[in-house]
């Protein structure tokens, strides 16, 4: 018994799974943030794992470059956050539903 | 053996960080668990052989993004519970499920049916070089051949990214003018002047 591709495209879809799971029900915007997370990570499981049974680096190439992505959505999001808060006085997602600019 | 054994023990621990960060009311909590939760998650990669990425993961993730949050969570009442409203949760759980069945689809069909080839196959360094077989070796070599343009690309947009982040909080924007009436506006202009010709005398 040897772990193979398959295990670990399963794992990955179950943490994506939890992950999409918080995106639906949060209404917190920190929170959807942290779901927003744990799905991207679950994407580069699933990349590394390809990476490792075929072979190929290419797949560990995309790991590191969705890395720098959510990397820099981090800091924009995180910027635009503290600005909602400051006008607002709540990061729930209920107060974002006037769309006046 | 030992592979399975820690393949089963840190799926277990991550998936159980991860429903804690989901599903918990206290921020603080669902913060912690997502960290150790992204430390699990570098096993994984370790594991796989990308000993970069792991070690990647564990410098960016747990050090910079954690961080960040943290840093970000003193502007918000993080003590306070999180006052939570879902709208249907049986509908929340069905739309999840037909999701992820689709996800399964996405993932296994190309498997099943294609017959891929690696393009840069790994120890590539060591045809190449006739240098010491690493991952760190291999990962350099491809991205700074092939995914050269990608990698000064990325580098860019962590530097835009990085600016914007200070500017949007940094910054004193805590008035929308969008919103304010014509007389509210002339009056913030005539207090910004008043402060500005104050600060050159």
């Amino acid at each position: 018994m040897s772990i193979t591709l398959n295990d670990y495209l399963i794992l990955s879809t179950i943490i994506f799974m939890i992950g999409m799971y918080g995106v639906f029900r949060r209404t917190n915007l920190l929170m959807l943030f942290f779901s927003t997370e744990i799905m991207l990570n679950a994407v580069n499981i699933g990349m590394a794992a390809i990476s490792k049974f075929h072979g190929d680096l290419t797949g560990q190439m995309f790991a590191f470059f969705i890395i720098a992505v959510a990397a820099s959505e981090v800091a924009v999001g995180l910027g635009l956050l503290v600005l909602w808060y400051k006008r607002h006085n709540s990061i729930d997602l209920d107060t974002l539903k006037s769309m006046k600019g | 053996m030992f592979e399975v054994v820690a393949f089963y023990l840190f799926a277990f621990l991550t998936i159980a960080m991860f429903i804690i960060t989901v599903t918990t009311k206290n921020a603080l909590y669902a913060l912690s668990a997502l960290a150790a939760g992204m430390i699990f998650i570098s096993a994984f990669f370790f594991l796989l052989g990308a000993e970069f990425l792991g070690a990647v993961q564990i410098v960016v993730y747990t050090g910079a993004v954690m961080a960040l949050y943290s840093f970000g969570m003193m502007f918000f009442d993080s003590i306070k519970e999180i006052k939570e409203s879902p709208t249907n949760p049986r509908l929340t759980f069905l739309l999840t499920g037909m999701i992820a069945l689709i996800i399964v689809i996405i993932f296994v069909a190309p498997i099943i049916s294609a017959n891929i080839t690696a393009q840069y196959p790994v120890g590539m360094a060591a045809e190449l070089y006739g240098t010491i077989d690493g991952n760190t070796q291999d990962v350099g070599v491809v991205l700074f051949t092939k995914y050269l343009v990608p990698f000064e690309l990325a580098a860019v947009m962590l530097l835009v990214a990085m600016i914007s982040g200070i500017i949007l909080a940094g910054k004193k924007m805590d008035v929308s003018i969008t919103e304010l009436s014509e007389q509210e506006v002339d009056k913030l202009i005539q207090e910004r002047e008043k402060t500005e010709t104050k600060d050159n005398k």
